[in-house]
């Protein structure tokens, strides 16, 4: 009897570890395929396509594909600037969003259900149809820096983070979050004598690990495939993001397939990094309640 | 000097009033019990005494200030609740030691305030688990320790015990009492138990829709009760009622009687009792004892529940009424038995005649 409940125990456990397994390469191949291909020549590269051999590493190899990469556009530029911006916005909108949901979930104030649904409506509005308007406004926002007074956002990093700090998106997911968190916690650590900022640094945030892991992975996402904006806004090379970039290796008649492979193997490191880091933090945040239970 | 005064408090959500003008006086040092049945306010209440809900009307002191507009941390109390409400995410030396954190207590003077409160509450090999590791005592504990070092005048407890097993509500029921001995603080307790309220408090305030009904002594309550509500929710089983008929009266006392009580002479105190020729007669499960003849009640005995040192007795009377009678253990009752039942008559309850919807609710609030 025992020997059968294994048995079929084991049975579930195959089947669910095959259908994982399919998942991952299904999820793997395209990848598989990007980076064998960036180590083939264009000319191989096309032909393999229409075979199995795209995401096998077979035929002629080399890293020639990567050399000329970085011979043909700034790369390793790009990638800095993409991480930067992308970083820096992710940092500011966790602790923006966080806050204001803070705002909108623990604090009483008037007005907050109104404020809060015009927030929810926001989520519609799709970035593209406001960047017009959003370009006239920075061209014309004024700057204090080192050079002194200036007129005009355009051609800098910061035009590339300010307007996505603040997302409705994000601020909703935290909001969401907050409101699961048992509500004695708050009102414990405000009878203990915790001001608002404490009960959010020591309270609130150390038990949201999901949600700000959530949060970062969307917002990451978001901000490192910038494309349009920074097409619109920025001019120089010295401060273009990695997207952008891809446009140094498409805009004539032969693309060279095996260095745009290349590119994208190399721009999709910071990703794959982003995103194992951010596991640890998911798996040791599952934190138990406080509360009874 | 920590003793807290509610003066016409009010608290009203929306169109909604819970609690509808709420006097009452906590001394330094006592120890207060709020019951009522669930949903009378009595966790809106100590909220509004914590700071956590704002109130609508009334004023409220602590000490010889108004709080009403103070901050719940300026307020100097401290606060345990049902669900523990520690932080998951701390060690229990650390939820202890919270308070005196943010406060920015000074490392000895915190690392000994959080080592008495552990060796009080008899836990100082737990300090470095998190509270998962913990059972369900262990963390109301921590909870209390909290509470404790920081020192506060007066203690607020809301249902704190409800979520423990009896044996260990037992033990928490006693260390609680202790605590209080010890700390001398103020302490204002919500309970739903009877025996928590009994055994702890130096005063039980019992509320109903949003007014004090009654305030005092435990055995004040118990004994004289101002009302049928009172009576019905001290005491466990609760009181006996049944309608009589007021044969004759003088200044203090009553003869009764009804088709199933046969006629006596009760006391009268209460107000609005003899107005009417009608009275709710209440007698304690406890004063009644089974007589051989005569006696004031009788009936069949439909079911006997022995708990060790008393036998539960659910007699049938006639007319559809029924009682119930807490006897000793030295007699076995079968059902089916017929009985007859006395008791000391100065011990009788006369109620203005109330509804029998009145006398389920008091019943079965308790
Ligand atoms: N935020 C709120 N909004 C509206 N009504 C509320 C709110 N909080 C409590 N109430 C109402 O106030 C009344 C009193 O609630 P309260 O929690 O004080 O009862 P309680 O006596 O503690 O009951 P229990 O014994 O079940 O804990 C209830 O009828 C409840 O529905
Ligand atoms: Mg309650």
């Amino acid at each position: 009897m025992a020997v059968v409940k294994a048995d079929n125990r084991g049975l579930r456990l195959a089947s669910r570890y095959a259908v994982l397994i399919l998942v991952a390469i299904i999820f793997i191949f395209p990848l598989l395929f990007m980076v064998m291909s960036s180590l083939k020549p264009s000319s191989q590269l096309l032909l393999d396509t229409k075979s199995l051999r795209a995401f096998l590493p077979v035929g002629e190899l080399s890293l020639q594909n990567y050399t000329d990469a970085f011979v043909r556009a700034p790369i390793a530029v790009f990638v800095l600037n993409s991480v930067l911006i992308t970083g820096v916005t992710v940092l500011l909108c966790l602790f923006v969003c966080s806050l204001a949901a803070f705002a909108f979930v623990f604090v009483d104030w008037s007005g907050k259900a109104v404020i809060f649904s015009i927030l929810l409506a926001t989520l519609i509005i799709p970035y593209e149809t406001i960047f017009i308007p959003l370009l006239l406004m920075v061209s014309q926002l004024p700057w204090v820096g080192l050079e002194g007074f200036e007129l005009g956002w355009l051609n800098t990093y910061r035009v590339q983070i300010a307007p996505f700090i603040a997302d409705a998106l994000s601020i909703f997911l935290f909001v969401q979050f907050f409101k699961d968190l048992p509500k004695e916690l708050i009102e414990a650590s405000r009878v203990e004598g915790a001001s608002w900022w404490t009960i959010y640094r020591r309270v609130v945030m150390p038990l949201s690990g999901p949600v700000i892991a959530t949060a970062a992975i969307l917002k990451f996402l978001f901000m490192y495939n910038q494309y349009l904006w920074p097409l619109m806004v920025v001019q120089e090379e010295a401060i273009r993001p990695v997207m952008v970039g891809l446009g140094y290796f498409t805009d004539q008649l032969n693309v060279p397939w095996g260095e745009v492979m290349a590119y994208l193997t190399v721009i999709t490191v910071p990703v794959l990094a982003f995103y194992l880091s951010l596991q640890r933090v998911f798996i040791s945040s599952v934190a138990s309640t406080g509360v009874k239970g | 000097m920590a003793d807290v005064k509610l003066k016409g408090i009010k608290k009203s959500y929306g169109p909604v009033d819970v609690i509808k003008g709420v006097d009452i006086d906590v001394n330094d040092g006592e120890f207060v019990v709020f019951v009522g049945p669930s949903g009378c306010g009595k966790s809106t209440l100590l909220r509004m005494i914590a700071g956590l809900e704002d109130i609508t009307g009334g004023t409220l002191e602590i000490g010889t200030r108004v709080v009403n507009e103070v901050p719940a941390s300026e307020r100097g109390i401290a606060m345990v609740f049902q669900s523990y409400a520690i932080f998951p995410h701390m060690t229990v030396r650390e939820n202890i030691a919270f308070g005196l954190t943010i406060a920015k207590t000074p490392k000895a003077e915190k690392d000994e305030k959080v080592m008495e409160a552990a060796r009080i509450l008899q836990m100082e090999n737990l300090l470095d688990r998190r509270p998962s590791q913990l059972s369900g005592g262990q963390r109301q504990r921590v909870a209390i320790g909290r509470a404790i070092t920081r020192n506060p005048e007066v203690f607020l407890f809301d249902e704190p015990l409800s979520n423990l097993d009896a044996a260990l509500r037992l033990d928490m029921r006693m260390e609680i009492g202790k605590l209080h001995k010890s700390l001398g603080a103020t302490m204002i307790y919500v309970t739903h138990d009877q025996v928590e309220a009994m055994t702890l408090a130096d005063k039980i305030v019992v509320l109903k829709d949003g007014y004090v009904q009654q305030m005092g002594a435990p055995m004040d309550l118990y004994h004289r009760p101002n009302n049928l509500f009172v009576a019905g929710f001290i005491g466990a089983p609760s009181m006996n009622f049944l309608d009589v008929d007021i044969v004759s009266q003088d200044g203090t006392s009553a003869k009764v009687n009804s088709p199933v009580v046969a006629e006596f002479a009760a006391p009268v105190w209460r107000d609005g009792v003899g107005q009417t020729p009608k009275a709710t007669l209440g007698i304690r499960p406890q004063d009644l004892r089974p007589v051989a003849e005569g006696g004031i009640l009788e009936g069949t005995v439909t079911l006997a529940e022995r708990l060790g040192t008393e036998t539960i007795v659910d007699i049938r009377l006639s007319h559809g009424h029924r009682v119930l009678a807490s006897l000793g253990e030295d007699r076995v009752f079968e059902p089916g038995e017929h009985i007859r039942l006395d008791f000391d008559h100065e011990k009788a309850h006369l109620f203005a005649p109330a509804t029998d919807q009145e006398k389920q609710a008091a019943q079965s609030a308790a």
